[in-house]
């Protein structure tokens, strides 16, 4: 079983991100279980996701407590909270860079990639709504978890309905994810 | 066929292959993303439902009782304080033998305001006369609905029947669901027809006056139901497995009860959370298992006692309480294991996750550690004693 726990705030789109991580393993043929936790129920206040993966239907419902892998959509959420906290020693997180936000180190085999989610997205559509498509790539080529295909066939069937042209530009922010990790 | 779905959005596609004719809610979390859906799905003409809406939860909730009373399938949704302050048409859908399905997409009460899971909300409405069935996953969730209004339109029964499903857990959980076709449901779940309606064509009266001559009378036809139904649920249950490949529903299930000298009780999703406890405890040599109430209305008081009468000490766990007495599922199973006597397992109540404070396998250790000691009727796990002191 492997567990994923995504720190966000409410509104940025951490749900929609567990829903296309599952949907990604589920085509697969595993059993994903994705839920979210939501801390004051407010747009903007801290909350958090999670997928929890295994070959089996998954029985545990409780929040997820040592992950294997985090991915961190808001790096001010760093500020004054430890994001890490049981964190797995080998396991690997995927932070969305942001200016003037010190990162903190790993411990031990942990693998810590900041990412310029933001940054790439801003480049693709000249907004930043993409950015976590973006660490979506990285979390596939930091964890060899998912492929590339294996995210987009989950990117086409989410935003199907929005059109080709968001289909197209999601696959372009997994790629570039994908291949910031990847080099 | 097998999909990745969201709790909410898997009931309102089921709920829409039963074909409902009249909805009606009111918007509450966690409940919300069900009506949306199915609102959704009747503004686009995918479904021929009407859907009625309305400015509080006992306008929904009489909305539902005045179709089902005019002989159509009739559906609504909604959580914690919504049910509270449906509770009085609830009693009246019941006594009026309406087979409205309900789902309960279960949450805290206030106050304080709280909109994370438990389950003692459906436990102010517990002695209405509805069927109450709780869910253990998304997959069960959805056949517990077919099977309602299966179990509920039953000519013997007419009575209502309300899904319970954890808040959150559920209904915002995303996983792998073997969605049933419309052909299936079709074949499964036949359209409603019944000859007790309101209709000008043969007029009758519904809910009129029972005075201290006839009141008794009526209400213990109720309680006969009910009875009834616990030979009726675990039939519908078989024949839903023949159908669908699936064990959903029934009065009770058990996990690794064949040896067991010690057992767990309970409802809902934290049944999956205890069945980890439980494997863990095995692989260290404790023989322990699981009866899981799948059916608290009526209560299956001759399957749990069958279940448990060779088991040493049991373990309940509640999500709610009935605040000056004990957990709703403790007081029954103690009363129905009394007819044991001397053979009665030592049973002890908890209080566990109220207000959606986590359950993890680790409280389930922690209640289970509790076993073998002093006997407890409700004591609360994982109490923060920190703030306890503060009060003081």
């Amino acid at each position: 079983m492997k567990e994923i726990r995504i720190h966000a705030r409410a509104g940025q789109g951490a749900i929609t991100t567990a829903g296309i991580l599952g949907y990604a393993y589920f085509s697969k043929g595993q059993f994903p279980y994705a839920f979210p936790h939501f801390g004051a129920a407010r747009m903007g206040a801290p909350m958090n996701a999670f997928v929890r993966i295994d070959d089996k239907p998954v029985r545990l419902r409780s929040q997820v407590y040592q992950p294997d892998y985090l991915i961190i959509v808001d790096a001010t959420l760093m500020r004054g909270f430890d994001c890490y906290v049981g964190f797995k020693d080998d396991g690997i997180a995927v932070v969305n860079e942001r200016e003037g936000m010190d990162i903190p180190k790993p411990r031990g085999k942990q693998k810590v990639y900041v990412v310029p989610g933001n940054k790439i997205s801003t480049d693709i559509m000249g907004k930043t709504l993409l950015g976590n498509t973006v660490l979506l790539g990285a979390y596939a080529a930091a964890t060899g978890q998912l492929t590339l295909e294996d995210l987009k066939k989950a990117i086409s069937e989410r935003f199907a309905d929005k059109g080709q042209k968001i289909v197209d530009m999601n696959a372009e922010a997994l790629k570039r994810g994908f291949e910031f990790v990847k080099g | 066929m097998k999909e990745f779905l969201e709790g909410s959005h898997a009931i309102a596609q089921v709920i829409k292959s039963c074909r409902p004719g009249v909805i009606s809610a009111y918007p509450i979390t966690p409940q919300t993303h069900i009506v949306e859906d199915l609102a959704q799905m009747v503004a686009n003409q995918e479904l021929h439902a009407q859907f009625v809406n309305v400015e509080s939860e006992h306008s929904a909730a009489s909305v539902v009782l005045g179709a089902e009373a005019t002989g159509v399938r009739s559906y609504t949704a909604t959580s914690s304080q919504g049910l509270l302050l449906m509770a009085e048409v609830v009693f009246n859908i019941a006594g009026l033998r309406l087979p409205v399905v309900m789902t309960t997409a279960n949450r805290a009460v206030s106050a304080p305001i709280n909109i994370w899971n438990d389950q003692q909300d459906v436990m102010a409405v517990r002695d209405s006369g509805w069927v109450l069935l709780f869910a253990e996953s998304i997959q069960e969730a959805v056949d517990l609905h077919l099977q309602a209004y299966k179990i509920g339109e039953d000519p013997r029964i007419m009575l209502p029947v309300m899904v319970n499903m954890d808040g959150f857990i559920l209904t915002h959980g995303m996983e792998v669901v073997d969605m049933p076709s419309q052909e299936e449901v079709d074949k499964y779940l036949p359209s409603y027809n019944t000859t007790y309606k309101l209709d000008i064509e043969h007029p009758q009266t519904m809910g009129y006056l029972a005075d201290p001559d006839y009141y008794l009378e009526i209400r213990y036809l109720v309680q006969q139901t009910q009875q009834e139904l616990l030979g009726i649920i675990p039939q519908v249950a078989k024949e839903f497995q023949k159908t669908f490949g699936r064990e959903s529903g029934g009065l009770i299930q058990t996990y690794r009860m064949e040896d067991a000298d010690q057992a767990f009780v309970a409802a809902g999703s934290v049944c999956g959370t205890i069945r980890d406890a439980i494997d863990e405890l095995r692989s260290k040599g404790r023989k322990v298992g699981l009866v899981k109430i799948a059916t608290y209305r009526p209560f299956p008081k001759d399957a749990v006692a069958a279940a448990l009468k060779n088991v040493r000490e049991v373990a309940v766990v509640d999500k709610s309480v009935s605040l000056g007495g004990f957990g709703p599922f403790y007081t029954d199973l103690t009363s129905s294991l009394s007819f044991l006597a001397g053979k009665m397992p030592k049973v002890s109540g908890f209080i566990l996750g109220l207000g959606g404070r986590d359950i993890r396998v680790g409280s389930i250790h922690d209640v289970y550690e509790k076993l073998g000691g002093k006997q407890v009727d409700c004591e609360f796990i994982g109490l923060k004693q920190e703030l306890l002191a503060e009060t003081e």
